[in-house]
């Protein structure tokens, strides 16, 4: 068994793990100004308080795996990548101390929810704009990056940067619909719908974009008999969405969540087909990238001991605090 | 380019430099005090003494805040290897990078993980599971330190690999890489850096009280466990501190030059330097003060034992000794100090004076943060001193830079140390906040006030802030 694979598939669970576990917290903060009321924010941030710190642990894990694994993807990468990655980090610190500063202050209260708002729209910009840079491509000269700073800023990487808030905000207000009721819940069906329109026009905007930016591009996706398999994505992706409005229609509380998930697996999926199996697009392959055996094993014998039970007691967290948060919970 | 990037090199440097000293004092308090809660709440059950209850339930809402403030500058590090220090991933991320993705795998999670159950309240869980969620947390803080001090200690005693065509290291023994010679030295001293730090801050908040009420249980309790454990364990970091030196002097001799200021070799055996200005430029000690052979006799055990001085080594391969020499007093007079405050302690005890010498109290309370600066100045001796390599004579600093124009490193490192003074300025207010009030009976949870933060065995249900103060 060739253990690249085995690892580049390991990093894409921690990538997608990240973004759909940090994409509905940090697009509930980004849903903030849409909620004026003390008792809202309160139930909102409270309804992610007990695993946004797991969350971004896969955060970690996928950086520290992608430098393990494929020390020169990352090292020709980052600093492609140095200001979005830096403005990320940023972001994230600011929302990160914002769970536990708005609770201890009422004077600054205000300061720390914007701290939270802001730093998580900056945060998920830059990963949006992170893949952007990525995937239109990056200079290098030998094993080094040898671009400017400011090759990540195109138009191609801020549509997928504004494509990654809004989609982590519709991520968040299904997240809501799941986790409240009320006028809360009302509020977050109707965020849900209209983020819902935009996340798929901007999958559209960025498939298309994406399909001309590079002719290799194009070729994966029609290609025959490639297109026969290639099609099914965006198939799925249209019955994907009409599940979504119908699910909202209906008012349902865990389906729109769960079918808002899918839409970010199938766009993953997209993207695989799109660079797979090339970590800097066109120039440097996963097995170019890869480290020495002996590294590979060594992770891989921890990655399989650990994962397992790391997933075990995050997903009987997440089963424990299932159900509404009651706003009255802490009055009394 | 080239013009310029020796200042791209320095500002990575310096960005690199003030992130990591910012972060090491996080963990560094969080190690002890996820230990000191531990210790607290075993008394607890052991004993039903309401007063070590108490104490948890204060000293838990600020490991709260620290632990946060050490979670997100930990995520800046994560990155900034690959963002500053490009093609140091690349040659040296197949040996560190698997001993930091384990420090996630085996850490990382664990801490975030029982973190909600500790933070959560013995109320709504039994106490048994709460305290293995305490166990679970301090156990996370000790896998962290021992994978990151696995990485620092390959880096400056590096072995077990060999290079490839490309010029990476490659493992080839995995027990050799984590106990490189310098490993365990470095392990101990560190985690005993941490449990001093934390003591002397727990005697600070201590004496902070008891100089107010010296009749106030919690603070009494707590100022005497400082005190035991600077007693007990400030003679061990000598000993542990010494033993370092040597291991140093054996496999990184050149940093020890620094750290003694030996620009001059001395056949005879050497003095030991008390004070002198380094002039890195003349490459001599000036105005030095020093107590004849008494640094071999340290350094050697032989009064008499000849020393080499930087003058046997080629001067590009000189760490920059002021900042070595300096740093290293720094942390050893206050590592004296706090062994002199252990012994001040220990008379007064034995007098039945613990609790009503004022001048002891102030002390105490002055030296709170002592450890925080010893540690930060350690940190720098033992970095500094490693130059001019970031892999101990095999790969250079100079060489281990990312290919990042200057203008971005300056505008980073500004944006870095603005939010990170604003930031953690703000963390550490509310932390002396929370030490301001004085531990009470029937201390609160910190569940009214605060949301369930992490995701743990069994999160409570979300809560409204019921009353902010605490």
């Amino acid at each position: 068994m060739d253990l690249t694979i085995v690892w580049i598939g390991l990093i894409g669970i921690a990538i997608l793990a990240y973004v759909i576990l940090d994409g509905f917290d940090l697009g509930l903060a980004i849903l903030f100004p849409f909620f004026r009321k003390r008792q809202d924010r309160d139930v909102m941030m409270n309804s992610v308080a007990p695993v946004w710190d797991g969350n971004e642990t896969w955060l970690i894990l996928g950086g520290g795996a992608l430098f393990a694994a494929f020390p020169l993807a990352y090292a020709i990468l980052m600093p492609a990548v140095y200001a979005p990655v830096t403005a990320m980090l940023l972001g994230l610190i600011f929302r990160g101390v914002a769970f536990e500063y708005r609770w201890r202050t009422e004077r600054l209260r205000v300061f720390w929810e914007t701290a939270f708002t802001g730093g998580s729209f900056v945060a998920a910009l830059a990963q949006g704009i992170t893949l952007g840079a990525i995937l239109q491509g990056v200079d290098i000269d030998g094993r080094e990056y040898s671009g400017g700073w400011w090759d990540w800023l195109t138009p191609f990487s801020l549509l997928t940067g504004l494509s990654v808030v809004v989609g982590y905000s519709l991520l968040g207000a299904c997240w809501l619909i799941m986790k409240t009721r009320g006028n809360l819940q009302d509020k977050a069906f109707r965020l849900a719908r209209g983020y819902g329109i935009g996340m798929l026009l901007c999958i559209f905007a960025v498939s298309l974009a994406t399909v001309f930016l590079e002719e290799s591009y194009y070729h994966r996706w029609f290609d025959f008999p490639a297109i026969l398999l290639t099609s099914q994505i965006p198939l799925l992706t249209a019955i994907a969405a009409f599940a979504l409005f119908w699910a909202l229609r209906k008012r349902r509380d865990y389906a729109p969540f769960l079918i808002a998930l899918a839409l970010f697996g199938l766009t993953f999926a997209g993207l695989m087909v799109s660079i797979f199996p090339y970590m800097v697009p066109n120039r440097i392959t996963i097995w170019d990238a890869a480290a020495p055996h002996s590294s590979q094993v060594f992770m891989l014998v921890g990655a399989a001991v650990l994962l397992p039970i790391i997933i075990a007691y995050t997903t009987y967290s997440y089963w424990v605090f299932r159900g509404k948060v009651d706003p009255d919970a802490g009055y009394h | 380019m080239s013009s310029f990037f020796p200042d791209a090199l320095l500002l990575a440097r310096f960005q690199f430099a003030f992130t990591v000293a910012f972060h090491i004092i996080f963990p560094a308090f969080s190690i002890g005090v996820a230990s000191y809660l531990a210790v607290l709440e075993g008394l607890w059950l052991l004993t039903k003494r309401q007063v070590y209850m108490d104490l948890f339930k204060y000293w838990v809402k600020i490991f709260a805040i620290a632990f946060g403030m050490g979670v997100v500058s930990g995520l800046v590090m994560s990155y900034q290897f690959g963002t500053n220090w490009s093609v140091f991933s690349d040659k040296a991320g197949p040996v560190v990078g698997p001993l930091m993705a384990y420090e996630v795998l085996s850490a990382f999670f664990l801490e975030a993980g029982f973190l909600g159950v500790m933070l959560f309240g013995t109320t709504k869980v039994g106490p048994r599971l709460h305290y293995v969620a305490t166990l679970a947390v301090a156990i996370g803080t000790f896998f962290s330190a021992f994978w990151i001090l696995a990485v620092n200690s390959w880096m400056q005693t590096p072995q077990g690999f060999s290079i490839n065509e490309v010029g990476q290291f490659v493992p080839e023994s995995w027990l050799a890489i984590i106990f490189t010679p310098s490993f365990p030295y470095r392990l101990v001293h560190m985690l005993i850096a941490a449990y001093l730090t934390t003591a002397l801050v727990v005697g600070a908040v201590g004496a902070w009280h008891l100089l107010r009420d010296h009749d106030n249980v919690g603070a009494r309790t707590m100022f005497s466990m400082a005190m035991w454990m600077l007693v007990i364990v400030g003679p061990i970091q000598v000993l542990a501190g010494d033993a370092h030196g040597l291991n140093t002097l054996e496999h990184q001799p050149v940093k020890i030059m620094a750290m003694e200021g030996h620009y001059e070799s001395h056949p005879d055996g050497a003095p030991l330097y008390l004070f002198g200005l380094p002039d890195q430029q003349a490459g001599e000690l000036k105005y030095a003060l020093g107590i004849p052979h008494l640094g071999s006799l340290i350094l050697k055990h032989d009064l008499n034992a000849p020393m080499e001085g930087l003058d046997t080594v080629p001067r590009e391969l000189w760490p920059p000794v002021p900042v070595v020499f300096w740093s290293f007093r720094v942390m050893v007079g206050l590592g004296f100090l706090m062994v002199g405050l252990g012994a001040w302690a220990l008379l007064s005890r034995l007098f039945g004076k613990l609790y009503s010498q004022p001048l002891l109290l102030r002390t105490a309370l002055l030296m709170g943060p002592a450890g925080f600066i010893a540690v930060v100045a350690g940190w720098i001796t033992t970095e500094v001193g490693r130059q001019p390599y970031t892999v101990y004579g095999h790969l250079l600093t100079a060489d281990s830079a990312s290919p990042v124009a200057a203008p971005a490193l300056a505008a980073s490192l500004i944006a870095f140390v603005l939010i990170y003074f604003a930031v953690f300025a703000a963390g550490t207010f509310y932390m002396l906040r929370l030490m301001g009030h004085a531990p009470q009976t029937d201390e609160p949870e910190p569940s009214p006030a605060v949301p369930k933060r992490a995701a743990g065995l069994m999160p409570g249900p979300a809560e409204g802030p019921s009353n902010l103060s605490r």
